[in-house]
C-alpha cells in the first residue's frame, strides 16, 4: 500500500480537517450565529471535496443552495429574533447515559462500512463518474425521473403548507 | 542564479504565468473601480448642474487618489460592543467574494499573440466547465458579507439594513437564477466562452445573432435583479441613507468601509460583464462579420478622443493640467495610430474592445439609473421580486423550452 503525498490527498486532508473543526466549532461555540458561521465552513469544505472528486456541479450546487440559500435563512432568522448567547447546562442523564454509547456505536458501524466497502466504488468516486452536468440530468430526468417528480411534489406540498400556516386569519 | 530562478520559474509556467494574471487583475480592477467612483461622480453632477470632482487635478482626476490616502490614513475605531471576530471578518468577505467572482470572466477570444515558456495565455484567469454556476456559488456567499456586518456591529440601523440585505438578495436571487436558464438552453453549456460561442452561430447577422432577441424577457429580469444583487439604486434599501444612516456599513470606518465600497463597484462591473457576456454577445461585433472596415473603428474613436484631450489640454487654466492633459491626449492618440499602423494587433484587440465597450455601457447605465430613479419601498421591493420577476422569468424558461422543442422538431424536417 503506497503512501505517497499527491496534492490531491493533501488538499483532501486540508478540506476534511476544515470539515470536522468546523463541525465541532458548531457545537462548542455559543453564539447561534458563530455556530451559523462553523456551519456554512462546514458547507463550503464539503463542496471543496466535492470538486476534489471531479463533481464540478455537484460543489457548485451544494454553494449556492446549502451554502446560500439555506444557511442565509438561518442567518437571517438569528437576527432577526436576535438570539443571545447560550446558557452552558451540565450534560443530561440521558445523554450521558444513553447518548454517548449510541454516538460512539454509530461512529464504529460508519467506520466499518466505509472501510469494508468495495474498492469499486472508491475509484468510482475518484475518477469522476458523475462530473458532467448532462450525465447528471439524464440521471435525473430519465433512469430516476418517478422519484425526482415525487420528491418535488413533497417540496410543493411543504411549499404549500407553510404558507396556510403563514397566512394571516382574514377577520 | 538568475538561469536557475528563470528554470524554475519555466518549469511552473501554469503558476506562475496564473500569479502574474491575478496581480495585474487585480490591479486593473481596482484602478477601474477608483475611476469608476470618479466618473459616477461626474455624471451625476452633470446631470444634476453641478461640476463634480475639479479640484484635485484636472478635471478631478487625481480625487480617486486622494480618496484613497484619505480611506488609508483615517482613523480606525473599533466601536465597542461589536462582536470582534465577526466585525474584521465582514469586510473581508465581501471584498474577497467580490475580487474573486471577476477571476471567471473571460476578457478576449484569442489566446496573446506570442507564447509564454510554451503556453497560450488566454485573457482570463479562470476557464471553468460551471462558469456562470460558479458565478451565482459567489453571489450566493456575498450576502454574508453584508448580512454579518449588520449584525455583529451592535446597532440599530445596521441590523436593520443587514435585515433588509438578506431578504432583498434571496428573494432576488431566484429570479437572478431563473432568468438565466434560457440563455443556457440556447447555449447548452454552464461556460461563458461557450455561450458567447453559441451566439456567433450566424456571424453574418451581427447585432441580430446576440441572446439579447430571443432573451429579451429573460435580459429584463436578469439586469434588474442583478441591480438588486449589488444593492445599487433603486434597490438600494439596505443603505438607505434617509431611514438608516448609511445601513449595514454605520459602524465602519476607514479602509473597512473602503472595503466594503470596493466591493460593490467590483460586484458592478462583474454584472456588467455578466450582462454583456450572457445577452450581448461578450466581445462579438455588433456589425455583421463581412464589414472589415468597422475594425478601425477603436482608432476611429481613439484617435479623435486623444486629439480632443489636447486641445483641451493646452487650454486649461493649471499648469499641471497643461502638462498632463496632453501627455494623455498623445498616448491615447498613439494608440490608436498604432492600431492603424498594425493590423494584427488591430485583430487582436476588436474582442476586448467590443467587450470593453459593451462593460462600459452598462456601468453607464448603472450610473445613469442612480442619478434619475428614485428608491423602492420596501413593500413594492418584495412583491415586485416575488410577484412579478420570479414569475416572469419562469414563464420565459418554458417559453425557450417550447421554442426550442418546436424549431428542434420542425427545423429538422
Amino acid at each position: 500500500m503506497g503512501c505517497e503525498v499527491t496534492p490531491q490527498l493533501a488538499i483532501f486532508f486540508v478540506l476534511a480537517a476544515l470539515a470536522v473543526i468546523g463541525a465541532l466549532n458548531l457545537i462548542i461555540q455559543r453564539h447561534p450565529i458563530h455556530s451559523a458561521l462553523s456551519l456554512i465552513v462546514v458547507m463550503i469544505a464539503l463542496a471543496g471535496l466535492y470538486l476534489l472528486m471531479g463533481s464540478e456541479f455537484v460543489a457548485a450546487v451544494q454553494i449556492i443552495v446549502y451554502g446560500g440559500a439555506i444557511m442565509v435563512l438561518f442567518v437571517f432568522v438569528i437576527m432577526l429574533l436576535n438570539a443571545g448567547v447560550e446558557e452552558r447546562t451540565n450534560i443530561s442523564k440521558l445523554a450521558g447515559v444513553a447518548g454517548i454509547p449510541l454516538a460512539v456505536a454509530l461512529m464504529g458501524f460508519l467506520a466499518a462500512a466505509i472501510a469494508r466497502s468495495n474498492e469499486s466504488a472508491q475509484a468510482g468516486l475518484q475518477t469522476g463518474a458523475l462530473a458532467n452536468t448532462k450525465e447528471i440530468s439524464t440521471m435525473l430526468f430519465k433512469d430516476f425521473v418517478y422519484p425526482f417528480e415525487l420528491t418535488s411534489f413533497l417540496i410543493l406540498v411543504a411549499i404549500l403548507g407553510a404558507i396556510v400556516l403563514a397566512q394571516r386569519e382574514k377577520s | 542564479m538568475i538561469s536557475s530562478l528563470l528554470a524554475f520559474l519555466a518549469a511552473h509556467a501554469v503558476v506562475v504565468i496564473a500569479i502574474i494574471k491575478i496581480a495585474l487583475l487585480l490591479f486593473i480592477v481596482l484602478t477601474v473601480n477608483a475611476y469608476l467612483t470618479w466618473f459616477e461622480r461626474k455624471v451625476v453632477a452633470h446631470m444634476q448642474s453641478r461640476w463634480g470632482p475639479h479640484r484635485v487635478g484636472p478635471h478631478g482626476l487625481l480625487q480617486p487618489l486622494a480618496d484613497g490616502a484619505k480611506f488609508l490614513l483615517k482613523e480606525d475605531p473599533t466601536p465597542a460592543g461589536v462582536d470582534k471576530f465577526t466585525y474584521f471578518l465582514a469586510p473581508l468577505m465581501a471584498l474577497a467574494l467580490a475580487l474573486t467572482s471577476i477571476a471567471i470572466i473571460p476578457f478576449g477570444p484569442d489566446p496573446l499573440p506570442w507564447t509564454i515558456w510554451g503556453q497560450k495565455v488566454y485573457l482570463g484567469i479562470a476557464d471553468l466547465n460551471i462558469g456562470i454556476l460558479a458565478l451565482f456559488a459567489i453571489t450566493a456567499l456575498s450576502v454574508y458579507g453584508v448580512a454579518l456586518a449588520g449584525w455583529s456591529s451592535n446597532s440599530k440601523y445596521p441590523l436593520l439594513g443587514g435585515l433588509r440585505s438578506s431578504a432583498q438578495m434571496v428573494s432576488y436571487e431566484l429570479a437572478l437564477t431563473m432568468s438565466v436558464v434560457g440563455v443556457l438552453l440556447l447555449a447548452g453549456s454552464f461556460n461563458l466562452r461557450d455561450i458567447i460561442g453559441a451566439q456567433a452561430q450566424h456571424p453574418e447577422r451581427g447585432i441580430f445573432g446576440w441572446n439579447v432577441w430571443p432573451q429579451i424577457l429573460g435580459f429584463f429580469c436578469f439586469f434588474v435583479a442583478a441591480v438588486a444583487e449589488t444593492n445599487r439604486v433603486p434597490f438600494d434599501l439596505p443603505e438607505a441613507e434617509s431611514e438608516l444612516v448609511a445601513g449595514f456599513h454605520t459602524e465602519y470606518a476607514s479602509f473597512k468601509f473602503a472595503m466594503f465600497f470596493i466591493a460593490e463597484y467590483t460586484s458592478m462591473i462583474t454584472v456588467s460583464c455578466l450582462c454583456t457576456i450572457m445577452f450581448f454577445g461578450g466581445w462579438l461585433s455588433p456589425f455583421p462579420a463581412s464589414w472589415t472596415f468597422t475594425h478601425y473603428l477603436p482608432s476611429v474613436i481613439l484617435i479623435p478622443f486623444g486629439l480632443w484631450v489636447i486641445w483641451d489640454g493646452i487650454r486649461y487654466e493649471t499648469i499641471f493640467g497643461r502638462i498632463i492633459l496632453p501627455g494623455v491626449g498623445t498616448a491615447i492618440t498613439a494608440i490608436g495610430a498604432v492600431l492603424v499602423a498594425f493590423p494584427a494587433v488591430n485583430e487582436f484587440v476588436q474582442g476586448p474592445f467590443w467587450l470593453l465597450s459593451k462593460i462600459f455601457v452598462f456601468l453607464f447605465v448603472y450610473v445613469w439609473m442612480r442619478g434619475t430613479l428614485p428608491r423602492f419601498r420596501y413593500d413594492q421591493l418584495m412583491s415586485f421580486g416575488w410577484k412579478l420577476l420570479l414569475p416572469v422569468s419562469i414563464a420565459n424558461v418554458v417559453i425557450t423550452a417550447f421554442a426550442m422543442l418546436a424549431k428542434s422538431m420542425w427545423g429538422a424536417k
